[in-house]
């Protein structure tokens, strides 16, 4: 089995988060980043167990410029055999599912597989975008994957529950809690993806349909207002006249 | 030009996040000067579909055979009534099924999708729209720079307006192609009557300070008395002691309700990911250091087992007096 993997650089969650030139850039400064969880601990792993119990080869995608070498290491070091990276800004969601269709599209994945969303734009697009883009089914949202010959048995959480989905390779698939456990890379794996193959390749011909005019922060929440657990039972009329929420 | 807006339904009834979409597309076309047309699938009835008028829905297109599994053939479907309204903006509720659908719009209209819109479009020069990023901790404006801009608008973000009208419903008569997802299973869990937690407005949520699952039986009272939804922590869902679909947070569900109150979390920047963008918090907390109460409305330091039982007794006879 041919396995597709799109990785993306992300700040690390408790990054404390400012921006600089005017509000229109992200400040890096100081900010750790890390392989975006759900591309590492659920697409990731889940597509090394696949190819453990199957055979095969896993290959990252990553739509950036050197600066995510790093975390593409990480990405080969949990075990992914090789890894592309795409030498462009990730300008918008639909620029990077353009790239990553490009690559994918003469290859003969059977599966490509990206994390429910990134967890700096939350944008839950890219495996939605890269379904259209080369016409292939899209299991969307998938806690749990299993794949016999060409069927892939999928499950996604719903509203109040979980529907089983099956689909026929290849087909693109969006990862979520719950497919995998995440694995911590071992030395051995980290010497060895000194040496594993990242590929560097140039854009293809595309654009982005999306553009940030500038970001802004949320407003300073007030000081809390604590209520004596002997009077717990005003803070109802407070949620009544004061917040106005019942 | 014209707006075209899904309206999402589940379980053969219109979703309550379609409300909202409904009546942001009506603004959306008011703002713009014109058109306004909504699409809906699957087997809602006409009188449940009829409710949208009261929210501005005028012309509303229904495929009855299509449901929430089929994200393609619902891309398909909305691809071609978009083409026949000649739709320049589109608006779906970005909640499970506007997240599978959307994307492949898109990408299929080469079509700009703005994901996670927690305020009104504005119009006036170009479409320009304002998106949570950052998991909730930021805001970024947002210009589209295609002929036709989806937007994905997270539910209870702008809430839904009532106006009068009542629509023409339609059959949309469009072609599909193949379903290539089969459905094998639907395995849910009977909510109660409660409000499914993305739509919820109302939230009573617990953790681990709860020490065991035998101990939610008051945090389901409490949440029954508000008329709320039950929603939980991480380690609450990883421990099996509630279902997943509880679970809120970075990893689970992000939400936006008007009222969040969390018994027994400490409030961890990954589960404040999925609820910081809640109009009110209240944290009930025994340890006063608890990251939580910072980004608190409301606290209570003290012992859920007492304070709990209080705020239902209170509530009902809040209830009792209005």
């Amino acid at each position: 089995m041919k396995i597709l993997v799109a990785i993306s650089k992300a700040p690390d969650t408790t990054s404390k988060i400012s921006f600089t030139d005017g509000d229109t850039k992200f400040n890096e400064a100081g900010v750790q980043f890390i392989v975006n969880p759900y591309d590492e601990w659920y697409a990731l792993v889940r597509a090394l167990e696949l190819k453990e119990a199957n055979g095969g080869s896993v290959t990252t995608i990553t739509v950036g410029s050197a600066d995510a070498d790093p975390i593409i290491r990480k990405a080969l070091a949990i075990g992914a055999d090789d890894a592309v990276r795409v030498d462009a800004g990730p300008t918008d969601a639909y620029f990077v599912a353009t790239q990553i269709s490009e690559y994918a599209k003469d290859k003969g994945y059977d599966l490509v597989m990206v994390g429910k969303e990134t967890i700096d734009y939350n944008g839950s697009q890219v495996g939605g975008l890269v379904a259209g883009m080369l016409d292939l089914p899209y299991l969307p949202n998938i806690s749990k994957l299993d794949v016999a010959g060409t069927t892939a048995t999928a499950e996604r959480e719903i509203q109040g529950g979980e529907e089983v989905l099956e689909a026929q390779l290849p087909l693109v698939l969006s990862a979520s809690k719950g497919m995998s456990e995440q694995r911590i890379p071992n030395m051995r794996g980290i010497m060895a993806a000194r040496s594993k193959k990242l590929e560097v390749v140039p854009a293809a011909a595309g654009e982005a349909l999306t553009e940030v005019l500038d970001y802004s922060l949320p407003a300073a929440k007030s000081a809390v207002k604590l209520i004596d657990p002997e009077n717990a039972a005003d803070l109802i009329e407070m949620l009544h006249s004061e917040a106005k929420v019942i | 030009m014209s707006v075209l807006v899904l309206a999402g339904t589940a379980d053969n009834k219109v979703s309550k996040s379609a409300f909202e979409a409904v009546s942001y597309g009506a603004k959306l076309a008011s703002d713009a000067g014109t058109d306004f047309n909504v699409i809906a699938f699957g087997g809602a009835s006409s009188d449940d579909l009829n409710g949208l008028g009261a929210y501005g829905a005028k012309a509303i297109l229904v495929e009855k055979s299509l449901n929430n599994t089929q994200p393609f053939q619902m891309a398909n479907a909305i691809v071609e009534v978009a083409g026949q309204v000649g739709a320049t903006m589109i608006v779906v509720s970005y909640d499970e099924t506007g997240k599978a659908v959307a994307p492949i719009v898109s990408a299929k209209m080469k079509a700009g999708l703005v994901a996670g819109v927690v305020d009104y479009a504005d119009v006036s020069n170009g479409v320009v729209v304002k998106k949570s990023v950052f998991s909730g901790k930021a805001f970024a404006r947002v210009k589209f720079n295609s002929d036709v801009a989806i937007i994905g608008l997270t539910p209870n973000s702008v809430g839904a307006k009532e106006m009068a009208g009542s629509p023409d419903v339609k059959d949309a008569n469009v072609s599909m192609g193949d379903a290539r997802i089969s459905l094998k299973e639907t395995k849910k869990e009977d909510l109660g009557g409660q409000v499914p937690l993305p739509e919820a407005e109302l939230v009573v949520s617990a953790g681990r300070g709860l020490k065991g699952p035998e101990n939610w039986g008051m945090i389901e009272e409490l949440a029954n008395e508000l008329g709320a939804t039950t929603a939980c922590s991480r380690p609450v869902s990883d421990l099996d002691w509630r279902p997943h679909h509880e679970h809120v947070g970075q990893t689970g569900l992000a939400i936006r309700p008007n009222l969040y109150i969390a018994v027994g979390i400490s409030g961890a920047i990954q589960h404040l990911a999925g609820v910081n963008a809640s109009k009110v918090i209240v944290v009930i907390n025994t340890d006063p250091e608890a990251p939580f109460f910072k980004a608190a409305d409301y606290g209570i330091v003290g012992d859920a087992f007492e304070v709990v039982p209080k705020l239902i007794e209170a509530v009902k006879a809040f209830k009792a007096n209005n």
